[in-house]
């Protein structure tokens, strides 16, 4: 065991799966320097352990700003014996490539009657929180949940980070991750050996008895932290994060729920079609006569994001926007709402 | 151009292939044989089939709407792809791709694509696969007038450009882009637009004249064979039916002499004259060679009519290389 960044691990996981694969090749703007920090020990060109002088120029390829060829090529690669892992910087920047994303990598295999297989990652981080305004703090995952054939991972922790991105580069199919960059920093144990963290295996960040709360991504943290601050008013309170999106965990929520009777989803996109949206109806489909109060969904209001500090801090799920919808499930408190946490997760009267 | 005498009977036999195998289906869809619709390549055989014959069994290429004479150009069976049109079992995508989509791996056919433009990419990556191998395959992009203007292509030739790959860009300029003329909708020339890329880009005048078409291929692939990267070819090429089959547009968007003067340089019976001036072959050989094609076709139409519809289930598979989870 290590202490690493969530940052490191990426780094750590895309080295290892370098080192195993002289079919992985990782693509990407800016990708040669390191600036990001995924492709290299150390930022500096110099430091032992630079991709560019481990790999060579063939595997580590610097791309012009062209989303729409860099995702419809890197699909083309994979289809014809490569596994490239494509860098693709801000998440914001998917939708360039939404042809190729949709038309392309996610059919493929199926049009073709399984003649192709399509091993390719696509990394990208959400920069939300962190005063980059409307274009690069987007959360897109659900939208690339509503397309089949996509698998969608969203690591919230350093260990997860390094053993979903292992399994990812291994799988067939085309994997999106969704890295938060608020989490970029956190630093955790990770094993300095090889793992992998299969896909659809949810984690128990937490156990508790009187409320289940799934988290998604930089929501993990402020779960926790909600959980934590309300086990001293005496309410228990389970914590799941996910991990991968598709396929989702399904199973785990509801043993949960069909334990704690409730269910909070913390969820930084923006409410409308939120993975949120998707869990809660899984729920209340599959555990509704375990519910024994109405699901309350924390997300991220339908508005864009704005660039003042003041107006974005209180858009996303936090420990306390989390928390007060902990009490309103478990009806221990009312409590005064905040416009956003208002917003957020009106009450089912509003 | 120093070509056997098999070799040139080999064009003209895919060119048949293309022919029949078109009619065919157009003639299934008008009788609802076929389900939707089908984009045939007549008249267009000549480009089709020079650039494939200037690729090798293990190069790749791409395609478009226009769908079936690039795996066939490249040598694919006909039963399975007729299937396929039809949705059957043993139709090469399995009845999930239908014409729109049809591949076939086994030719290096890596996908037809429904989107305008969207395969481009595909081809690109293939380029890179071989480059980062090392294993010689060249791959080729088919695409029409229409899809040069959607801004992928120049995204892709920008990519292959700097990094040398082994593509080559082919443009089947049939002058419409639908019931639209392409010089209405064309700022200047395709092919010069490679330019701007620092790539060789060079026109086809005639293309429905086979051995010119294979001949610019030819040297695109060699090219990019020997490392030194893409080249753009535009093809200048007439489609003699519809867009589609079946479609049937109000206006008369193409002028009447044009396409009598194109319906006479019909790129089959050009280069049946020409070989049989030539010497290679005797009109009976050619005969033959035409009835053996049509044999092929019935061939095709049969195992497609004995062949089963896919299990409804099928529906569900090839999605991810493994089922996942999903609550029903
Ligand atoms: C992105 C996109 N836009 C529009 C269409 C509708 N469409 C299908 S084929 C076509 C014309 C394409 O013209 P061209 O690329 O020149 O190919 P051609 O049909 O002439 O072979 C159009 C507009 C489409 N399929 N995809």
């Amino acid at each position: 065991m290590t202490l690493m960044s969530y940052l490191g691990a990426i780094g750590a996981a895309q080295r290892e799966a370098m080192e195993a694969d002289p079919r992985v090749v990782i693509i990407g703007e800016d990708v040669e320097a390191n600036v990001y920090g995924t492709t290299g020990a150390g930022k500096s060109r110099k430091d032992k352990g630079d991709f560019l002088e481990l790999f060579g120029a063939n595997r580590i390829r610097n791309t012009p700003i062209s989303e729409e060829v860099i995702v419809g090529a890197a699909a083309g690669a994979a289809m014809t014996g490569l596994r490239p892992i494509v860098d693709l910087s801000y998440s914001s920047f998917l939708y360039m490539a939404m042809d190729q994303f949709v038309n392309q990598v996610a059919k493929n295999r199926y049009m073709f009657g399984g003649q192709a297989s399509m091993p390719v990652v696509f990394r990208s981080a959400m920069f939300y929180g962190l005063n980059t305004g409307a274009h690069h703090s987007d959360r897109p995952y659900p939208m690339f949940m509503n397309v089949p054939g996509l698998k969608i991972v969203v690591p919230s922790n350093p260990y997860d980070a390094k053993g979903l991105l292992r399994t990812a580069v291994d799988s067939d199919d085309p994997v999106l991750t969704f890295e938060a960059c608020m989490l970029w920093g956190t630093k955790g144990e990770v094993p300095e050996e090889e793992y992998r963290i299969p896909f659809g295996q949810a984690r128990t960040a937490r156990e508790g008895d009187d409320v289940t709360v799934v988290a998604i991504s930089s929501a993990v943290p402020e779960a926790l932290a909600a959980a934590e601050s309300l086990a001293g008013e005496g309410l228990s309170v389970e914590v799941i994060d996910p991990r991968t999106l598709v396929p989702f965990d399904a199973e785990a929520v509801i043993r949960s729920v069909q334990r704690t009777g409730r269910l909070v989803v913390a969820d930084p996109a923006h409410r409308t079609c939120s993975a949120a949206a998707e869990i809660s109806a899984i729920v209340a489909e599959e555990a509704f006569e375990s519910l024994r109060a109405p699901i309350v969904r924390v997300a991220t209001p339908d508005t864009q994001i704005p660039f003042s500090p003041a107006l974005e801090k209180q858009l996303y799920p936090n420990r306390d926007s989390i928390a007060e919808a902990i009490r309103r499930v478990t009806g221990t408190r009312a409590g005064s709402t905040s416009e956003a946490a208002r917003l957020a997760s009106p009450a089912p009267h509003l | 151009m120093d070509l056997s005498a098999e070799t040139l009977l080999e064009m003209q036999r895919r060119m048949l292939r293309i022919r029949r195998f078109d009619e065919r289906a157009s003639l299934m869809v008008k009788r609802g044989h076929i389900p939707g619709t089908v984009h045939t390549s007549i008249g267009q055989e000549a480009q089709v089939v020079g650039a494939c014959m200037a690729l090798g069994d293990g190069d790749y290429m791409s395609g478009n709407h226009r769908s079936h004479g690039h795996p066939i150009g490249k040598g694919s069976p006909l039963g399975p792809l007729m299937a396929e049109l039809v949705g059957k079992a043993t139709g090469v995508c399995g009845g999930k791709g239908g014409s729109l989509h049809l591949a076939d791996f086994a030719v290096g056919s890596l996908g037809e694509s429904g989107i305008v433009g969207s395969s481009i990419p595909i081809a690109t990556g293939a380029g890179l696969s071989s480059k980062v191998l090392g294993n010689g395959r060249v791959s080729l992009a088919f695409f029409g007038d229409g899809a040069a203007n959607q801004g992928c292509l120049y995204e892709a030739m920008n990519l292959a450009g700097v990094w040398d790959l082994p593509v080559v860009f082919l443009c089947e300029n049939n002058q419409y882009a639908l019931s639209t003329p392409a010089h209405t909708v064309t700022s200047g020339v395709i092919a010069e637009r490679a330019a701007g890329f620092g790539i060789p880009g060079v026109r086809v005048e005639d293309g429905q004249d086979v051995l010119a078409v294979y001949e610019a291929a030819a040297a695109a692939v060699d090219r990019a064979r020997r490392g030194e990267g893409p080249t753009l070819v535009e093809v200048i090429t007439y489609r003699f039916n519809e867009h589609s089959e079946g479609l049937r547009l109000g206006t008369d968007y193409r002028d009447k002499d044009e396409k009598a003067a194109w319906l006479e340089r019909d790129p089959i019976v050009l280069f049946r004259q020409r070989l049989i001036a030539d010497g290679t072959a005797t009109a009976e050989q050619l005969d033959e060679l035409e009835a053996a094609v049509l044999r092929e076709v019935d061939e095709a139409v049969e195992f497609t009519d004995r062949s089963p519809y896919p299990d409804p289930s099928v529906a569900f598979k090839d999605l991810y290389t493994e089922p996942i989870g999903v609550l029903s």
